[in-house]
């Protein structure tokens, strides 16, 4: 075992891990760079842990049921039979913040609105990705200029990880952001630090 | 019935409270009223057995610079005719008394226009702003309004 790695110049477990998550779906890759972390002799045994769990939660995103005005219709359109959300494992809508990971924040929020729109952020469960999808979230849209009553960019009261641009955006577009968000997760260390070190053990940490 | 005929018959009942008739240049004519005598000829239109409109379509407020107008557009089912009131109101101080007790639908109606351009109805059940915050400040139709800097700390610009 090992015999073909060892031609070329070994890959550190950083690389490999790099290379594994480059597709969350993608299990044999995971299983592969576990393989050559151990023909190593790598004591990263927690480093494929990071994959699995970025994985399973790069693939179950569940989004947050809301949606505030007009461009709430794509994403219901994204979520239905024609584009099918569930093919990325996001299509179930979560009624209730605490079981949901991603807020897709679709439409005008208005000054009324975001003091409630940042309750249901604070109800949710880390982690938790926020979407801003179409012109009004992202800068107000329509409303940019004489719009008395919209908060002009939802990161004036939210952490925004995805914009989507769009008025509304194509529900393509939408789906688009949803693999960037997914890649986004991929690229997270749940369990190890920059070391590929885990975090239970006593050595320094990141 | 047509607007016209509706007039004639108003003017007969309350005289000088009913201003006189005016062929509109575009759009529907509308029948002028002394804000003082609006509700009790409300009540004429809806119970009249010649009149009985049972609808209230829509309360509407317009800032004409220089005065406040209320418009009231008002539907038959039973008739299928329809008409539509328009009151004057003092710009500094628009009051009018509510219809909220004649036509149930107006109070929301009536909500609306005091959230957006500050008209008082009196006798209203439940007189508070509908869509903005109730700490909002000033009345954002308005032709004069300026919208404010900041609101529960988040800048508006
Ligand atoms: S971005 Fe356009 S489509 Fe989306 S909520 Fe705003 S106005 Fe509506």
């Amino acid at each position: 075992m090992g015999t073909e790695i060892l031609k070329t110049p070994a890959p550190t477990a950083e690389e490999l891990l790099g290379r594994a998550v480059q597709d969350p779906r993608d299990l044999t890759r995971y299983l592969y760079y576990l393989r050559n972390v151990r023909a190593e002799g790598l004591s990263v045994a927690v480093a494929p842990l990071d994959a699995a769990i970025n994985w399973s939660r790069a693939s179950s995103i569940w989004p947050l049921t809301f949606g505030i005005a007009c461009c709430a219709i794509e994403m219901m359109a994204t979520g239905a039979a024609k584009y099918d959300l569930d093919r990325f494992g996001a299509g179930a809508f979560r009624p209730t913040p605490r079981q949901a990971d991603l807020m897709i924040v679709a439409g005008t929020v208005t000054h009324k609105m975001a003091p409630r729109v940042r309750r249901l952020y604070d109800q949710m469960p880390e982690p938790k990705f926020v979407m801003a999808m179409g012109a009004c979230t992202i800068g107000g849209g329509p409303y940019s200029r004489l719009g008395y009553h919209v908060v002009k960019g939802i990161d004036r009261f939210l952490p925004v990880d995805v914009c989507v641009p769009g008025c509304p955006p194509r529900p393509e577009a939408l789906i688009d952001a949803l693999m960037y968000l997914q890649r986004k997760i991929a690229a997270d260390r749940p369990v190890t630090d920059r070391y590929l070190r885990p975090f239970f053990s006593k050595e320094k940490r990141r | 019935m047509n607007p016209r005929e509706i007039h004639t018959l108003l003017k007969e009942r309350f005289g000088e409270a009913v201003r006189d008739w005016t062929e509109p240049e575009v759009g529907d004519s509308s029948l002028d009223l002394d804000s003082g005598s609006l509700h009790d000829v409300c009540v004429l239109l809806r119970d009249d057995s010649a009149l009985r409109f049972d609808f209230l379509r829509l309360v509407s407020a317009v800032d004409r610079t220089d005065r406040i107008e209320c418009v009231y557009h008002l539907w038959s089912y039973e008739l299928a005719h329809s008409a539509a009131l328009r009151v004057e109101l003092d710009r500094s101080d628009p009051r009018v008394a509510s219809l909220s007790d004649v036509w149930p639908t107006a109070e929301w109606h009536e909500r609306e226009a005091y959230d957006m351009m500050g008209v008082v109805f009196e006798n209203h059940p439940h007189l508070h702003r509908i869509l903005l915050p109730e700490d909002w400040e000033g009345y954002p139709l308005r032709k004069d309004y300026v919208a404010p800097r900041e609101y529960n700390g988040l800048t508006n610009e």
